[in-house]
């Protein structure tokens, strides 16, 4: 059955290759506001490309495809026009697992009708090379799917984005990892179904279990890591399918993941095993050693703040997931407008992990339409808060924690933080005193002789500033 | 097996070219980034077309089994481009001294 494989007409193995070329240049383009949008088309030219080159090559139903199409992509469509920015995380989260389902039922295809695939020789036995491929394919393929959906549930508040400590869990795992890893072996002598489809069942247990014990502030990795991961998922599905240009997206996809993952653990200063152990972010469980005691702090309201930053020369705004919260993004704009007709130098400080995903905050500033060049990622600006006027720090906390750099008992020793407490006046924008961030570790900044506290909404707090300043 | 050394060297040689182009790109547009990288993952949709189309003495099951992962991918593929889309259009730069 390998002439089916060695039959496919020289075009199309090269056609595939275009559009695998044209995915990198959608990855390329990325490198610069200006370039991305071509990027994005070359992306989708080369998705066209991939999809009618398959159709043309294979006799398909067309009516059935195109109706299954329309469905899929209507429904795509529609929720891509309406999602807001703010839940940009949840949305990915929930477009990764479809990719690992659709990863998942592809195998399983493949697996009951291999003749059709080209992977079987005459008497239905599939070669065992495709075994392992297909095997790994739809384990990867598994954990991505149950793995985003935890990860969607949390993101979307269905579920408690506290970590969830099971006993024994990281026995269960490891010991769930080996028996997939045994199966798939397995699976290379005895492709009996009962193999096949427990590989299948204890991957996706595995994936429920691996995102469950995560917190919620370490969703950039989860979301990162599970991008990487359907990645992969592609790239065993294109070893199975013998196609280049699901190899080489695979590849792609896999590494930028894991590239985002490790980015995202290097701003944290955790080890991605210290991650995907898990238990990081519960309910301020340590931290402090519950002898809060009520050390004495500024508080002040919008019309102090208003004329401390109207008299300012320059302000930076550090905004966090906070912000995202309260939807002020908008209105933040407007401040920082409004600041800017009175001569301020106006500029946005953003950490790496602000948010519940890479580069989330970006997305919130330019939806509210601050230019891109007025937002500066942490290294680049770092060194401008010893000589700001005011620091604006809105729904972030542990990013500002000077604690960080000097107390080695600290959880978050080690983690680059923005100096803020180097600005002449730093301007803390919280809904209250209570809940320390999601480390459960008390920031020094609010009780600075130079900081004010304003504690209510964000949203409410920035259009009363406005008012004032207005 | 004789496929898998050339499929082998293209999803290594992938990986590099990936490991390089991402480390390329700007962080502001990192979660554009993700987006499109799951938009782009989708083309596990030939892989579902193929199986869709598989009636040559196959399953029925294995053919609605690819519908249905037709329909999921096409759900990636055209939200994925949509919304990355979307977010692309929205960072502009500061417009020199325009109005006011």
């Amino acid at each position: 059955m390998t002439e089916t494989i060695a039959a496919t007409p020289a075009w199309v193995a090269l056609a595939y290759l275009v559009a695998g070329v044209l995915f990198i240049l959608a990855l390329r383009g990325l490198s610069s506001p200006e370039t991305s949008q071509q990027g994005n088309r070359y992306g989708m030219i080369g998705m066209v490309i991939a999809v009618v080159t398959t159709l043309i090559v294979h006799d398909v139903g067309l009516p059935l495809i195109i109706a299954a199409v329309a469905i899929g992509g209507g429904i795509g469509f529609v929720i891509a026009r309406r999602i807001q920015m703010t839940a940009m995380p949840q949305l990915v989260a929930g477009f990764h697992s479809l990719v690992g389902l659709a990863a998942v039922l592809v195998g399983v295809a493949a697996y009951l009708n291999p003749a059709a695939f080209g992977i079987a020789d005459a008497a239905g036995q599939i070669f065992g090379a495709s075994r392992v491929e297909m095997a790994l394919g739809v384990a990867i393929g598994a954990i991505t799917f149950s793995g985003s959906v935890i990860a969607f549930l949390k993101l979307n508040s269905n579920m408690s984005g506290a970590s969830i400590l099971l006993p024994g869990r990281h026995v269960l795992n490891l010991g769930l990892l080996a028996a997939i890893l045994a199966l798939i072996a397995y699976f290379v002598t005895d492709q009996a179904p009962l193999v096949f489809f427990l590989i299948l069942g204890l991957s996706f247990a595995i994936g429920f279990l691996l995102i469950i014990p995560i917190g919620g502030a370490d969703m950039p990795v989860v979301v990162s890591m599970l991008n990487s991961y359907s990645g992969w998922a592609a790239a065993a599905m294109g070893f199975t399918l013998t196609n280049t240009a699901m190899i080489v997206t695979g590849a792609l996809v896999g590494s930028s993941g894991a590239i985002l993952s490790y980015i995202m653990c290097k701003a944290m200063n955790r080890s991605f095993i210290s991650v995907i152990a898990g238990g990081f972010g519960g309910d301020a469980a340590a931290g402090a050693g519950g002898a809060v005691e009520a050390k004495p702090f500024k508080r002040g309201s919008a019309e102090d703040a208003a004329f401390i930053m109207k008299n300012a020369e320059s302000v930076i705004i550090v905004p966090g997931y906070g912000m995202a919260v309260s939807q002020a993004q908008h209105a933040l704009r407007e401040m920082g407008d409004l600041l800017k007709k009175e001569g301020v130098s106006v500029k946005y400080a953003i950490h790496p992990v602000a948010g519940r995903m890479p580069g989330h905050m970006n997305v919130l500033l330019a939806e509210a339409n601050v230019p891109y060049d007025e937002v500066f990622e942490l290294e680049d600006i770092n060194g401008e808060f010893a000589q700001a006027d005011v620091a604006f720090v809105i729904g972030a906390n542990d990013v500002t924690n000077p604690l960080a750099k000097t107390d080695k008992t600290s959880p978050i020793y080690g983690m680059p933080v923005l100096d803020v407490e180097r600005a002449k006046t730093v301007l803390f924008v919280k809904r209250s005193m209570g809940g320390a961030g999601y480390a459960g570790v008390d920031n020094p900044v609010f009780y600075m002789d130079n900081t004010m506290m304003l504690l209510t909404d964000a949203k409410k707090m920035v259009e009363s500033i406005n008012k004032s300043l207005g | 097996m004789e496929h898998l050394i050339p499929q082998l060297s293209i999803f290594v040689l992938a990986c590099f070219v990936g490991y390089y182009v991402v480390w390329s790109v700007t962080p502001a547009l990192h979660t554009p980034l993700m987006a499109v990288t799951n938009a782009i993952s989708s083309v596990i949709i030939v892989g579902a077309l193929i199986a869709a189309s598989a009636a040559l003495g196959g399953s029925a099951a294995s053919k609605w089994l690819g519908l249905l992962a037709v329909v999921l991918a096409s759900v990636n593929i055209f939200g994925g481009f949509a919304v990355t889309q979307r977010m692309l259009a929205m960072y502009k730069k500061k417009e020199r001294p325009a109005a006011k």
